[in-house]
């Protein structure tokens, strides 16, 4: 298929964007200026004012001179790429491939899109007449080349859309400025009296070579085709993507929830038929003034389930912003994985911890409270007590070693050891009684001392001796003598949990 | 006559039951959940699956006896499969000791919601889903009306739930079918033995829906539950809805 690209050119980008914003600007004679070497250079500037002939780099001061009302503002450096980019992402609804053409133009790879308008023409009128109702002066062209396109859409007067094939005979009446050359090389082209494109066009290569330099012969044969030249999308398109453009712009959450579930039903079924799954997802929409704003959400397994992902967007449903109305919804698939397709057992109610259900159900979960806060534990070889649960994020992984159940453990464990009060005989006896939050416990029975010694690469520090104990109400601690007895510290015992 | 009158009773209340969210257990489904005696206080004399029991302790070392005593339930209960989930807003359970009680500490799905509001969601959650065999919820509060939704959850789904409820300072009613209160007393040794028992509970179940509530010793001896004395039925005239 050949590949065909439109350029769009808004000739005053910076004026038209004050112009929206402060309406009884429009048809006034204004300018942005910015200081240069100490003196403010015009940067940008509207119709009305081109009329007083005042023109790009002038000062403002003799500006001023031949324009009395002159309005000056002061222009921000990089502001134009700033607006491009928004214009850019505007038009992703037109075609995935958008490359910002600074200063002031987009390119477009409409190759295989202009269909889905009726043709050529009538997709680039939607563009056009959408952009001069939002205030833009522009002028669009599509072509086969990127350079055609845009010197087309500069300097052409009639045929915007140069049909197949016809870019050469297009370019011909065009003054060399359309090949995207620099000034110094125009300024020498005009003195040799070469106005027209057709003028060189049929020199040979070696001879433009040698005159004109290397990136003259690159500029044309990339114009004519023969060169390959490539766009860098503002944004990597994703293989699988649904977007749902409204008619009447999008207020209310249920309407926001029929376009979330028709978009997910269309790429689900997508996907369904090639055996694919949505690992993470990523919900954006547009709204009519210019601003837009996503959701995303990811599940532990990859998942075609349309009420299921839609249970996931629901939950975050309340960060929708829809301010005067939503245009525009795109549902990007960003990662898919292979789906299982096994069938759902329906004689054995209750499978593993890792069934679908489960899945579905932490996948809420995570959604609402975060995925760090679900955890499972897998034995973890250390006699360490506070390392001996290894937590493990991962639902399906089965445990490599056994748990042990040699010794007792308690039920509760304090995450800090609490320091303790204690009457004990040395060296190695169990405490007699001892005193936790200012209340006595009269210990009745003990086992002990177990010794469990610090993980010395990991961190140094005294072992622990710990006892088992069981006071008179029949309540069971876990008591630790932190070290060796020694004669100038007495705090060392610690109640470390309790058992069951 | 008379004997169709009784009938008749006997099977409006059998329907009431019914109406009140117990189910009875399935033909062939095994609901015995090792507790012995203490089953005989339930309706039908099974251990009611598939509701919510609702747990009290007032300080930490009745809380770790109700966690051992529901790791004892739960280990029967995971037989069958299905998930479980351990929901907490301030969790101090320590997984190892799970399998002293029969539990896999890895079939434990932990939850530790950190703000207190959410875990009454994910709790609601979870016990409305199929694939989950049961969930445990640590909380503090639960109002008539949380238990009333959580109880509806699992009527649908028939997952068994336990509400562990810690620092209870007063304690209100709600629409759990039983409630429990455990506390550990002195294990018991051979004549002559030094050391640390067993561990053995005081089970006081203080409410259940149709049934006797009572009062029982029980030890955890060779991964299951013994019954240490006879069950003593306190007042078994009273009926507590």
């Amino acid at each position: 298929m050949p590949k065909r690209f439109a350029s769009i050119w808004f000739r005053r980008l910076l004026t038209d964007q004050k112009a929206i914003r402060q309406p009884e600007l429009k048809g006034k004679a204004y300018v942005f200026a910015e200081p240069d070497h100490g003196r403010m250079l015009i940067t940008a500037l509207t119709d009305e004012a081109r009329k007083f002939g005042v023109t790009e780099g002038m000062t403002v001061a003799d500006a001023r001179i031949i324009a009395p009302d002159l309005q000056v503002f002061d222009g921000i450096p990089g502001r134009n790429l700033k607006l491009l980019t928004g214009l850019a992402e505007w038009c992703l609804r037109y075609t995935p491939y958008v490359q910002l053409d600074p200063p002031d133009g987009l390119l477009l790879d409409v190759t295989g899109c202009t269909h889905l308008k009726g043709g050529e023409k009538a997709y680039l009128q939607e563009i056009v007449s959408r952009l001069k109702a939002a205030g833009y002066h522009i002028r669009p062209a599509i072509a086969d080349t990127i350079g055609s396109a845009w010197g087309v859409a500069r300097f052409a007067t009639s045929g915007l859309i140069v049909p197949e094939g016809a870019h050469r005979n297009a370019l011909m009446p065009l003054p060399p400025s359309a090949l995207r050359l620099p000034a110094d090389l125009l300024i020498k082209l005009r003195n040799l009296g070469l106005h027209q494109i057709s003028s060189f066009i049929y020199m040979p290569d070696s001879v433009l070579r040698r005159r004109f330099g290397k990136n003259m012969v690159l500029r044309l044969k990339q114009a004519l085709g023969q060169e390959a030249e490539y766009l860098f999308p503002l944004k990597e398109p994703v293989p699988y993507t649904e977007q749902l453009a409204c008619l009447e712009p999008i207020k209310t959450r249920p309407a926001i929830e029929i376009a979330l579930n028709d978009l997910l039903e269309r790429l689900c079924k997508r996907l369904y038929g090639e055996g694919l799954g949505l690992r993470s997802v990523l919900f954006s929409w547009y709204r009519i003034d210019g601003k837009n704003g996503n959701i995303k959400i990811g599940t532990n397994h990859s998942s075609n389930r349309v009420p299921h992902l839609f249970k996931l967007f629901f939950i975050k449903m309340d960060t929708v912003a829809p301010g005067m109305g939503i245009e525009l919804f795109v549902l990007d698939a960003l990662k898919t994985e292979p789906v299982s397709d096994k069938q759902s057992e329906i004689w054995t109610l209750k499978g593993g911890a890792d069934n679908e259900e489960v899945a579905e159900l932490l996948d809420r979960v995570a959604g609402r409270i975060g995925s760090a806060y679900i955890q499972r534990y897998l034995p973890g070889e250390h006699y360490w007590p506070e390392r001996t649960p290894k937590p493990d994020p991962d639902i399906k992984k089965a445990p490599e070693s056994e748990w042990r159940t040699d010794k007792p453990r308690p039920m509760q464990i304090l995450d800090q050891p609490e320091p303790i009060e204690t009457m004990a005989l040395t060296p190695d006896y169990a405490p007699k009684l001892f005193i936790w939050k200012g209340e006595q416990h009269l210990i009745v029975g003990a086992d002990g001392p177990e010794r469990i010694e610090r993980e010395w690469w990991d961190d140094p520090g005294e072992h622990r001796d710990y006892y088992i104990v069981e006071d008179e109400a029949g309540s069971r601690y876990w008591l630790f003598r932190s070290g060796h007895y020694n004669a100038e510290n007495n705090q060392h015992w610690y109640l470390h949990g309790f058992f069951a | 006559m008379k004997a169709t009158k009784e009938e008749i009773v006997s099977k409006l209340r059998q329907d009431m039951l019914r109406w009140e969210g117990f189910r009875p257990p399935k033909p062939g489904a095994d609901n015995d959940l090792g507790l012995g005696p203490v089953a005989a206080a339930f309706p039908d004399g099974v251990f009611p699956t598939g509701a919510i029991h609702e747990f009290i302790s007032s300080k930490p070392e009745s809380t770790a006896a109700t966690g051992g005593f529901i790791a004892g339930l739960v280990q029967k209960l995971l037989l069958s499969g299905g998930a479980c989930l351990w929901i907490s807003y301030t969790r101090r359970l320590y997984p190892p000791a799970l399998k002293l009680f029969g539990v896999d500490p890895d079939r434990v799905i932990f939850i530790d919601v950190p703000l207190q509001k959410d875990v009454l969601w994910v709790t609601e959650e979870a016990l409305k889903c199929e694939g989950v065999a049961t969930v445990i919820c640590e909380t503090k509060d639960l109002s008539f009306m949380e238990s009333q939704r959580l109880q509806l959850a699992v009527e649908k789904s028939h997952v068994t739930g336990f509400v562990l409820r810690k620092d209870v300072k007063k304690v209100n009613t709600t629409a759990c079918i039983t409630r429990w209160q455990i506390s550990p007393v002195r294990s018991q040794l051979r004549t002559g033995m030094p050391g640390v028992g067993h561990p053995r509970w005081q089970v006081e179940l203080v409410k259940v829906r149709n049934g006797k509530p009572g009062n029982w010793i029980i030890e955890w001896k060779k991964q299951s539950f013994q019954t240490i004395i006879a069950p003593r039925i306190i007042e078994p005239a009273r009926r507590y809805a």
